[in-house]
């Protein structure tokens, strides 16, 4: 059922879904008081949100025993790199309208704010070498190693929410355990794969 | 003759039924209302919100010519962190919120210290209505019509002593009422700080009401402090204690993160706060920021409070 074309039709809806209740909400005026405030905090939870749904698509193949959901991945990171565009344009244009002296600024003081630009930034690589056809020509190791930066920008993205708020942590907290999780399942998968190693070269060594 | 002018209608339409449901209060207002005589409407009538304050006097402590935020801008987008922490919460979370009876003890450092009930607050001076702006530390304001008088007024009612040297303020806490309190990661009740001076200066509104009315809960009611030079969370909701004391006392924002929020907190365009600008702000319903003025352009009333004092240092 994963592989219909119809699959991949019904996941891009859903992906798109989020930016669909942002513009209801506008068309019905409840966007708050701070209009520009909400577009704001609404792009960032859902960029941080598509991170972790990327970064859950590998743990979730195997856990569910379904390697069909791989090929949502792509589309899952590429609307990660969506919603970051629209936030990172929601702070450029509605937030500092342009004011590149204060961005900059803001990018090298304000350290939430390199976080999150940092995130965003370690994303463009990966965005532009989404294609099959990079993969062939990087090859499938460098390729992998290149985006496993996925996994800075997800730390990346926690720490920035986590430095934005004042007191009540529990929403960046609560992203920042989901995001712990799945890249501790990655460690302790490469630790698991690691240790049958010696034992498979010690068999050649003696056969 | 009964016919009720439009200027009488009131802003928040909750009340007609809280008042209608509160029968004592209700039939205390019949007179008063045949009679339009202020004296004799219950006090405590008055004390309910969105209901209408009688004989609001203008202010000379009010800004002309600055647009005032919508009573919905005002209403739906609150920082009142016992009612959760997300700003279009204590809207619906606050909306039954008990504040009738109500109290404000005034004790510490002077000579006659006593609680105040609802009604002799609301009868201690005539109400004036201020309209402020209303600077936020997380760079957003707004422009109120504010109700009340100076805390002045309540203050000399205690005859401070020499002792008193600053004024400790208190927010009413009860879990039972703001269940979202303990997920908000602040020690309740809140609690704030003011220097003696600071305190007696007459821009420092005890305010019971705002748009001509009793203050809605999201907004503190029914009785708050607004100082509008400082930083919003300077300007304490649902007071319930007023202590005069001889040194510095806890305010809530600076025991949890010193180096963030100072006990002073003057809205300072020059003073960051670590993790963002203060320069400038946004103005609710406005497109692009505007600066930030410094005291948040009360400047020629309070700076003299602060002369000789390294603002950097006294943030």
């Amino acid at each position: 059922m994963l592989k219909t074309r119809w699959a991949k039709a019904l996941a891009f809806a859903a992906c798109l879904a989020p930016i669909f209740l942002l513009a209801w909400r506008a068309y019905t005026q409840h966007l708050t008081a701070n209009p520009i405030e909400f577009i704001t905090r609404f792009t960032g939870t859902w960029t941080l949100r598509f991170v972790v749904f990327t970064l859950a698509v590998t743990p979730l193949r195997k856990l569910l025993g379904m390697p069909d959901l791989i090929r949502f991945r792509r589309m899952i990171g590429l609307f990660a790199f969506f919603y970051g565009t629209l936030h990172l344009i929601t702070y450029i244009w509605l937030d500092k309208f342009f004011d590149t002296g204060e961005i900059w600024r803001d990018v090298l003081k304000r350290p939430f704010i390199t976080a999150g630009f940092t995130a965003f930034v370690l994303m463009l690589p990966l965005a532009a070498t989404s294609t099959a056809g990079w993969i062939r020509r990087m090859g499938g190791k460098r390729w992998q190693l290149l985006h496993r930066l996925v996994y800075v920008t997800g730390i990346a993205g926690v720490i920035h929410y986590y430095w934005l708020v004042k007191s009540d942590i529990r929403e960046p907290a609560f992203y920042g355990a989901l995001v712990g999780v799945l890249l501790l399942y990655r460690a302790a998968v490469a630790i698991r794969n690691r240790k049958p190693k010696p034992a498979v070269k010690r068999a050649a060594a003696t056969s | 003759m009964l016919i009720k002018k439009p200027a009488d209608l009131r802003y928040s339409e909750i009340t007609p039924k809280a008042l209608y449901l509160n029968r004592r209060n209700f039939l205390a207002g019949v007179p008063a209302a045949f009679l339009g005589a202020r004296e004799l409407m219950s006090p405590s009538a008055r004390a309910l919100a969105g209901t209408k304050f009688p004989n609001v006097q203008k202010s000379k402590y009010t800004v002309g010519d600055e647009k005032i935020n919508s009573y919905q801008e005002v209403t739906t987008y609150n920082n009142f962190y016992e009612f959760g922490t997300d700003k279009s919460q204590p809207a619906e979370t606050a909306k039954n919120f008990k504040t009738s009876p109500w109290s404000v003890s005034v004790e510490g450092a002077c000579a006659k210290p006593r609680k105040f009930t609802m009604d002799e607050i609301l009868a201690l001076a005539p109400l004036e209505e201020r309209i402020y702006r209303h600077r936020c530390v997380e760079a957003w304001s707004i422009v109120v019509p504010w109700v009340g008088y100076s805390l002045s007024v309540l203050l000399n009612q205690v005859q401070p002593t020499s002792k008193a040297n600053y004024v400790a303020f208190e927010t009413y806490y009860d879990v039972k009422q703001m269940p979202l309190g303990p997920r908000g990661g602040l020690p309740f009740p809140y609690v704030e700080g003011l220097r003696m001076d600071e305190a007696m200066h007459p821009l420092a509104l005890l305010s019971v009401g705002m748009f001509g009315e009793s203050l809605p809960p999201q907004d503190g009611a029914p009785v708050r402090m607004v100082l509008p030079w400082k930083y919003g969370f300077k300007s304490i909701k649902s007071l319930v204690k007023i202590k005069l004391v001889s040194s510095m006392p806890t305010a809530t924002w600076n025991a949890a993160n010193p180096s963030e929020y100072g006990f002073y907190s003057n809205v300072n365009p020059k003073v960051d706060h670590p993790r963002w600008s203060q320069s400038s702000e946004r103005r609710l319903g406005e497109f692009r920021k505007r600066p930030t003025l410094m005291f948040n352009g009360y400047g020629d009333q309070v700076a003299s409070l602060y002369n000789g004092m390294d603002l950097k240092k006294n943030y």
